[in-house]
């Protein structure tokens, strides 16, 4: 079935939805968010697509295969651990850096924060994977 | 040392991220497979043997300090459950190769089997029993979809059962570290060990109890192993037998761990009662499998019945005895994990797992025979096999703690099981099949590589362990020895510091 009021919405609501998991995302290491809220919206936002337009229609929107998004999500996570540990100390502990840009200045960066983007990733990816499995017809 | 620690957890969690982006390329994933659990295998041998030499290994993830972090502790129980968890998973992998067909490998067959190996290498490593909760729930997560995978009417049967009573046991367990957390304050093992001994014993053993009942659901101990048969027999076989290999014995490492190291102010009552429970899982067990005729709803059986062995030890709580539990884990995984791959080839060749259906298996495949042989006389404890070698120190060790009704039962057991495998050797192996059965199938060599190569590396453990049983009884008395010696894991963990 076919909603005008819902497709409508829909296309205007996808990008702000994306939008706002990267804020997020973004916030989370020392505010509420993180990578699950982030890929919690980010997820809604794809499903309202597809609800509107039909699962297939959503699943073309996404960079790749919702199981490829959960095994590069992984990859992050075990690459932020094991970054650590190459420099000798134990898994997971937190490495930062500060980059001094030219536009918004100093930026405070470190592998939590790709440890947040691979949760994301892997929030994305599962949602879908569940939600693309259950509108199947077949 | 630090990173030794750490990779039976990053090696599947890496091979099972790796492999779905290959979802579609069989070969690519067959061989991610068998590689992946290759690596963890080394791996975990060199954590042994770096655990052998010197002792407990820890590591404080994060770099948070103890009882605030997550802390992985590395003894030799750890890392025996290792080798025997990482050698299971290589063993299911490559027997897959054969099993497994192509839409189960599509729809993600081999990374599950990774991710589930990473749940029980966590849950043998972590030093947090929190985390513990965890990784149950990463293993519990990735046998649910294993068992439902490809989705047969009765398969979908058994996950239901086996999904709810999995969850019931997992509420149990967290209700009760939520309440050792209100008494304590504390989660990290290392740090209850001193807090629970300040603390009012009746209340311990309240909770002793209830995880009792918690872990007693996972390892399918009496009155609580109902969902084990009622679910076993039901996923494909390499899958059922890597359940029967591991996921009961993650249960009774909990049990052993949580009952050496935390529990054991008041043994009288606690391990009294754990005693019981051995003595009547044993019975009620093997009574189960007589009367059964269903190859692999015997075998479920089986399990169930022997681990009451591996907690007797516990429940008797002197070293011989703990090691003799240790020996009976060891002998026990490989064991049961060969007779459940046998039953799949079984099923290949007859079509069938009913035993009324069956008969001349002994003329078709006599090696098959051989190695069912084997491991059922192991099972059983016939001398000079490695079940001989568990039920004779698990015996010796009631005897001289003067409890003569739990040898005579270990004892008896033992007959009966010989009974109940030598139900399946009539039947299937002997007897002639039934008028009006389908043709015999005859495996092609390719398929048999994969099919044997795993089933006769077990049997020749099996034999080697009967062979060497005076080194494996070593290894199981120093395990035994640091079980009992809570004071070394906590300075492992806590350091000089008490």
């Amino acid at each position: 079935m076919k909603s005008l009021i819902l497709s409508t919405a829909a296309k205007y609501l996808l990008p702000m939805l994306l939008l706002f998991s990267a804020y997020l995302l973004l916030r989370g290491h020392d505010m509420p968010g993180g990578g699950f809220t982030g890929g919690l919206v980010a997820a809604a936002g794809f499903s309202l697509h597809g609800f509107a337009f039909g699962m297939s229609d959503a699943k073309r929107l996404l960079p790749a295969r919702p199981l490829r998004l959960v095994g590069a999500g992984l990859l992050l996570v075990l690459g932020s651990g094991v970054f650590a540990m190459m420099k000798g100390d134990p898994f997971l502990t937190g490495t930062w850096t500060t980059l001094t840009l030219p536009g918004p200045g100093e930026w405070k960066i470190g592998t939590p924060l790709l440890f947040d983007l691979g949760v994301f990733l892997v929030v994305i990816g599962a949602t879908l994977a569940v939600l693309l499995g259950l509108g199947r017809e077949d | 040392m630090k990173p030794l620690l750490i990779l039976p957890i990053l090696l599947p969690l890496g091979f099972a991220a790796l492999s779905l982006f290959f979802l579609h390329m069989r070969r690519v994933q067959r061989l991610l497979s068998v590689v992946g659990m290759t690596s963890l295998l080394v791996a975990a041998l060199f954590l042994l043997q770096f655990v052998w030499r010197q002792g407990i290994g820890v590591v404080q993830i994060g770099d948070w300090p103890a009882p605030f972090g997550i802390s992985l502790v590395a003894d030799l129980f750890s890392a025996i459950m290792i080798v025997l968890a990482a050698l299971m998973g290589l063993s299911v992998s490559i027997y897959s190769l054969a099993d497994i067909d192509a839409p189960r490998e599509g729809a993600g067959y081999h990374p599950l089997l990774h991710f589930l190996l990473m749940g029980v290498c966590g849950a043998f490593l972590t030093g947090d029993i929190f985390n513990l909760y965890v990784w149950f729930e990463v293993m519990l997560m990735a046998s649910f979809a294993l068992m439902a995978l490809g989705g047969r009417r009765l398969q979908l049967e058994g996950s239901v059962k086996y999904v709810i009573l999995s969850l019931i046991a997992s509420s149990l367990f967290l209700s009760a570290v939520g309440i050792l957390y209100g008494l304590t304050g504390t989660l990290n093992m290392a740090d209850l060990v001193g807090r629970l001994s300040a603390s009012p014993v009746h209340l311990v053993n309240t909770l002793a109890v209830l995880f009792l009942i918690a872990f007693g659901i996972k390892s399918a101990l009496f009155p609580l192993f109902f969902w084990l048969p009622a679910s076993y027999h039901t996923p494909p076989v390499p899958v059922s037998a890597l359940f029967a290999g591991l996921l009961t014995k993650v249960g009774i490492y909990a049990l052993i761990r949580v009952f050496t190291l935390l529990f054991n102010q008041e043994a009288g009552y606690t391990h009294s009662l754990i005693l019981i429970v051995s003595g009547l899982t044993m019975i009620t067990g093997i009574l189960g499998a007589v009367a059964q005729n269903d190859f692999r709803r015997i075998l479920s059986f089986n399990i169930i019945s022997h681990s009451g062995y591996m907690i007797m030890g516990l429940g008797l709580f002197t070293p011989l005895a703990l090691a003799g539990s240790v020996f009976y884990i060891i002998h026990h995984i490989i064991v049961i994990t060969t007779l459940f791959l046998v039953s799949g080839v079984v099923r290949r060749l007859q079509g069938s797992l009913q035993l009324p259906e069956m008969g001349g298996l002994y003329a078709q495949a006599p090696w098959l025979s051989l190695i069912f042989l084997v491991a059922a006389f192991s099972l059983a404890g016939v001398p000079p096999l490695s079940g001989f070698w568990g039920k004779l120190i698990l015996v010796q060790a009631s005897l001289s703690a003067e409890n003569y009704l739990i040898a005579a039962t270990a004892l008896m057991v033992g007959l009966l099981t010989l009974y109940s495998m030598s139900i399946v050797w009539g039947k299937a192996f002997w007897g002639t099949p039934p008028d009006g059965k389908a043709p015999v199938r005859i495996l092609t060599i390719r398929e048999s590589v994969p099919y044997y190569l795993p089933m006769a590396v077990l049997v020749l453990l099996t034999i080697g362990i009967s062979v060497a049983a005076g080194p494996v009884l070593t290894l199981s008395t120093r395990t035994a020895d640091q079980l009992l010696d809570p004071t070394a894991y906590v300075r492992a963990v806590l350091g000089e510091k008490p």
